[in-house]
């Protein structure tokens, strides 16, 4: 266990004799490949789902970009946390904090790839998807990163918003507009995004508190954060069933919707009644993503055996 | 001649990294090339005409 730290201040002292000991792998993970894999998947189910057919090439060539630009934003957020990465757990052993990225690669690299992206998007498909791509890093690499994080318990309430837009990029990449189909597919990912991570801030809440950083648990309690847990879920269980109402889903998504918002509605209702099992935010944080990916799976499913 | 050179010596392991990392790059411009080469086909002759 003790060579790995003893490996890192090696790397670390090398990194900062001025020689790069970075590897490739430490490049991919500063695009954060996890977040990287819901944005492409939730663009993908904007793009099929979009009215206006896309040739495979440039509907790949929207992705492609839209993954980038996300990866850029994920480069950038790194770059400017890169103090508070270094004193949590979960996040100490990334590129820059374990010292084998200098932050001022990670900077250029990800301004190079967020320019690129959006220049490669307003050039393949249009100026609006672009637009829409170019916000949605600002958003959070600017509003969320350098100025919400840090200072407010609501930080990733609007934050979300960053994570719920490639949908809504991907449907402009196809149509060259916004639409009520895109706009819903950004209301469940914005609704979804805080009980999943005041889930996960519950069982991690010391770590955030030794950063600084002012999540929910940290600044109201966690009796609080189990209640607004319980009401974004209220929320979010029939939010999640609209494109089913609203006519663009069909029988198998408001299965899949119903049972799976009855899963979370459940999960909500027992981490607020049953405050001292550390299980259930556990369980509640697996679900949601379970959740989000059945939901967006199911859309995809059944646009692409419709053809809708 | 016996005189050491200017410069950094890099050890095996930064000279195995760097060359991976250049590789890495080299593949992901050549895949750049191409993916803009088939995509000026599928925009078809309006990209010259009336550009994007």
């Amino acid at each position: 266990m003790i060579d790995i730290p003893l490996q890192m201040d090696a790397e670390r002292e090398e990194a900062v004799a001025g020689l790069s000991v970075a590897t490739v792998g430490d490049y991919i993970a500063l695009l954060k490949p996890r977040v990287m894999s819901l944005v492409v998947f939730t663009a993908l189910v904007g793009l099929v789902m979009a009215p206006v057919p896309v040739h495979p090439v440039i509907g790949f060539c929207a992705i492609l970009a839209i993954a980038v630009g996300g990866g850029a934003a994920g480069a950038l957020n790194m770059w400017y946390e890169a103090d508070i990465d270094a004193l949590m757990s979960r996040t100490r052993r990334r590129p820059i904090p374990a010292g084998r990225v200098s932050r001022d690669e990670a900077l250029t690299y990800g301004l190079v790839l967020a320019g690129g992206s959006v220049l490669v998007l307003g050039l393949v498909t249009n100026v609006m998807a672009a637009a829409l791509l170019a916000f949605t890093i600002f958003f959070y690499v600017v509003v969320y990163t350098m100025w919400l994080k840090r200072s407010t318990p609501q930080n990733i309430v609007i934050g979300g918003a960053a994570g719920a837009l490639p949908p809504v990029v991907a449907w402009a990449s196809a149509t060259g507009g916004v639409s009520l189909e895109s706009l819903v597919l950004f209301a469940i990912i914005f609704m979804w995004t805080p009980p999943h991570f005041w889930a996960l801030a519950l069982f991690k809440s010391g770590d955030y508190a030794k950063a600084g950083v002012p999540m929910l648990p940290v600044v109201h309690g966690l009796r609080e954060t189990r209640r607004q847990i319980l009401l974004y879920t209220l929320v979010l269980a029939p939010l999640g069933m609209a494109p089913f109402f609203l006519g663009f889903a069909h029988w198998l998504y408001a299965i899949v919707s119903a049972l799976g918002g009855g899963a979370m509605l459940a999960l909500a209702g027992l981490i607020w009644l049953r405050p001292n099992e550390e299980r259930y935010p556990k369980k509640m944080f697996g679900v949601s993503i379970l959740y989000l990916f059945a939901l967006f799976a199911t859309l995809l499913v059944e646009a692409l055996v419709t053809g809708a | 001649m016996s005189e050491k050179p200017d410069g950094v010596t890099l050890t095996p392991e930064q000279a195995r990294r760097r060359r991976q990392r250049n590789v890495a790059m080299g593949i992901a411009l050549a895949l750049l090339v191409v993916l803009f080469y088939v995509v000026t086909f599928v925009k078809g002759p309006g990209l010259a005409v009336h550009g994007y």
